[in-house]
């Protein structure tokens, strides 16, 4: 039961951060563990500068949101 | 006969979807339950979901859950991440629910709640979702690949550029229509425009926070700024109530209009980490939990619908809007029912980070009747209002006059009885001198919704705080559109100019820049400003507009996914997106030859041209111009208008040669042609 309960917070709170575009942090580590093991992943501060530029630094045709 | 049982659940969900529906068509008289309503939309939405979705999914897509998907062939932990399919769920919709859906239906209330209601249940069923669902099927088996890449290399270089051009016209219609409201809803509002005004110092706060100070922390910041978002109504109240500050936060649409257009200059050529991102967050989770607690609201208070299902403007006559139903009531709700500006969302990063392709019918399916029922709440709550004060917020000025009993009288004439004491009143509980003539649907969002919060939370004491709190949530949201989409418009405009001349390409020269963001931020700021002095609300103008084009936007995705079942040689059942596709072009095209061509001048640009021509001719001044230079100016843009009009239909009949072209060489081709990126089948356990 409060396994289940902390899940649902878990995913809750990747939602929220998802919804501005930010995935999860853990997510991208283990990546970066188990494919690329000879890299150094980047701290959570640089990965939030990156993806806050990679959400709003635009491209032509980005759009992230509707009207 | 396991089979049988599976399906006599949902014969009963279609039981009482019926029964729902048919009380809903078939009351008259007497005032309707919105639960009705709710309920008639919940049984459609299931009912679409659980057989034409999955109709669509096994048999027209064939999706495959052995397939890998962009997010797990490409995976890198950044752009393309497989994420849990309700994680996905709430970015998606996040992402495609904006105002619009909010919009629209109140505009459309006009004509009763009924025929707007039937078009955002079978909009949304059968070409809204079919649309958002298609995109994200084609833009996943081609590494998630933008919506212009995509016409590009299924249809063609040239109906690439063309699509994008038409892009970037909507853009700078949207945005033109959504400062609009804003400027409509803050006009001569201390109150509001001191709120909304106070986000910009909350949210440069928050920007620095999340960049020095706390670097990252998103939820500790957001709740931050929740907090005083909330100071900041609570201060706009004591702000409209002092005489000598109100005055300070008093402003006229003109000067509203010139504030915006300085605003959304400066916000677009700032760092995103200073305004736009933490404007983002809060305007984000605003617009989720609002839409989750209106929801719950409705359910709670049950609240009667005090407008009739079917109201005298059925006829065409409307003061909000002019023009017949068809083809006018199905451009006016874009948003809610189809909107083109989705297949950019389906085909961004949503396809980037879908786990497993049978998650697509519920985040490209799903997602959209989701949207869909923030419609159906919209068109509840400005249903739910005194239909005398909805007409009284939502006709022009030029009918209803300047003072509160010209307006009751224009009111109660159309047959909405209101007396004037009712109207100053409603305005002084909502804490406003007055709310004759606020067009746009915002307003009137706001009041229906303070209706409904202040009888679960607070009483008709808060009702104030709750219009505040819905016009905040909705400005909020449309000034973080503003500069976003002024970013995403200079991009856009400098790829295309880039075609003609190489260096604008360079997103990274300032000239190049600052030029292509003066001339995006010039664009939207004409029909803006021609919006704010036209007499009619400039809502009857920009509106239509922005329905044309964003439903052509629709079409055009959809002719792209009809292609893209010819190319799979699949065109047994491309009538999926075929027959909505022809009904978006008959209502487009047809809409927009009207606002060309019709004789009425209160639909027709040229022939409202001419009117104001021949009076020129005259000699003679027609209100609401003031001088003959005015004159000149209204004429101008009258024929502005009937061009970029003109502009969408040769973009949609061009894309559409394109695509029929396109159809006819894959139908021709003995092996299909379309060009998905090879399969390759997920590993074990990671699917």
């Amino acid at each position: 039961m409060f396994d289940q309960l902390g899940k649902l917070g878990k995913y809750l709170g990747q939602a929220a951060s998802l919804m501005v575009g930010l995935p999860d942090y853990d997510t991208y580590v283990e990546h970066m563990r188990t494919t690329h093991p000879d890299q150094t992943p980047m701290t959570y501060e640089e990965f939030f500068r990156e993806r806050q530029d990679a959400r709003y630094g635009g491209g032509s045709g980005k759009v992230g949101r509707c009207c | 006969m396991q089979r049988l049982a599976g399906h006599l659940g949902w014969f009963l969900v279609a039981l009482v979807g019926a029964f729902a529906l048919g009380t809903v068509a078939l009351h008259r008289g007497e005032t309707i339950n919105a639960l009705w309503i709710v309920a008639a939309a919940v049984s459609v939405y299931l009912i679409a979901y659980r057989y034409y979705s999955r109709f669509i999914a096994t048999k027209v897509m064939q999706l495959d859950p052995r397939r890998a998907t962009p997010a797990v062939r490409l995976n890198d932990g950044l752009d393309y991440v497989p994420t849990n399919k309700n994680v996905l769920f709430g970015h998606h919709f996040a992402a495609i629910a904006g105002a619009g859906p909010l919009v629209g239906p109140v505009l459309a209330a006009q004509l009763g709640y009924l025929p707007g209601m039937l078009w955002i249940l079978a909009g949304a069923v059968f070409a809204g979702a079919v649309q958002d669902f298609m995109v994200l099927f084609i833009s996943t088996r081609r590494d998630g690949r933008s919506l212009g890449d995509l016409i590009k290399s299924e249809l063609g270089p040239i109906p690439g550029v063309i699509a994008l051009f038409g892009t970037f016209m909507i853009m700078v219609i949207i945005l033109a229509v959504l400062a609009l409201i804003v400027v409509k809803a803050l006009a001569d509002s201390p109150w509001g425009t001191f709120t909304v005004g106070a986000t910009i110092p909350i949210a440069l706060f928050m920007g620095v926070y999340t960049r020095y100070i706390r670097p990252g922390r998103i939820g500790e910041i957001s709740l931050i700024g929740f907090v005083l978002l909330m100071l900041a109504i609570v201060g706009g109240g004591q702000v409209a109530a002092s005489p000598a500050l109100s005055s300070l936060f008093t402003f006229t649409g003109k000067e509203l209009t010139w504030i915006l257009i300085g605003y959304g200059a400066i916000a677009s050529v700032l760092p995103v980490w200073l305004l736009l991102a933490p404007r983002d967050y809060l305007s984000t989770f605003l617009k989720i939990g609002t839409i989750l607690g209106l929801a719950i609201g409705i359910v709670i208070v049950m609240p009667e619908l005090k407008m009739p299902s079917v109201t005298r403007f059925i006829d065409g006559s409307g003061p909000v809007w002019s023009g017949s139903v068809f083809p006018f009531l199905f451009i006016t709700i874009a948003c809610g029912a189809v909107s083109g500006f989705h297949a950019l969302i389906s085909s961004g990063t949503t396809p980037k980070l879908l786990e497993n392709e049978t998650h697509a019918p519920f985040i490209g399916y799903g997602g959209m009747l989701m949207e869909s029922f923030v419609a159906i709440m919209a068109l509840v709550a400005a249903a739910c209002i005194e239909p005398g004060v909805y007409f009284a917020m939502n006709s022009p000025a030029a009918l209803l006059g300047k003072t509160a009993e010209s307006a009751a009288l224009a009111v109660s004439q159309f047959g909405f009885v209101i007396t004037p004491e009712m109207l100053t009143h409603t305005a002084q509980t909502l804490g406003e001198h007055t709310i004759i003539s606020r067009a746009g649907g915002a307003p009137t969002l706001a009041v229906g919704m303070a209706e409904i919060l202040s009888s679960v939370f607070g009483g008709n004491g808060m009702k104030a705080f709750w219009y505040h709190f819905a016009i905040l949530f909705e400005a909020l949201f449309i000034l973080t559109a503003v500069d976003a989409g002024t970013r995403a418009g200079r991009f856009m405009l400098q790829d295309l100019l880039g075609v003609f001349v190489p260096g604008f390409k360079k997103t990274d020269s300032l000239p190049a820049n600052l030029i292509a963001t003066g001339l995006c931020v010039a664009a939207w700021g004409f029909f803006l400003y021609q919006g704010v002095v036209d007499p009619l609300g400039g809502i009857n103008t920009l509106w239509p507009l922005f329905g044309i084009s964003n439903q052509m936007l629709a079409a055009v995705a959809l002719i792209l996914a009809t292609v893209v079942l010819f190319k799979l040689k699949r065109e047994r059942y491309a009538w999926v997106t075929i027959v909505p596709t022809v009904w978006l072009l008959a209502c487009t095209l047809y809409a927009g030859w009207l606002k060309v061509f019709a004789d009425s001048p209160k639909v027709g640009f040229l022939a409202h041209a001419a009117k104001y021509q021949n009076a020129i001719v005259e000699g003679k001044v027609l209100a609401p111009a003031k001088s003959i230079e005015q004159m000149h100016q209204i004429v101008f843009n009258d024929r502005l208008d009937a061009g970029l009009a003109i502009l969408f239909i040769l973009v949609v009949l061009s894309v559409l040669g394109f695509g029929l072209r396109a159809c006819l060489q894959a139908w021709r081709s003995a092996h299909p042609t379309a060009q998905e990126t090879s399969p390759v089948v997920a590993e074990a356990g990671r699917a």
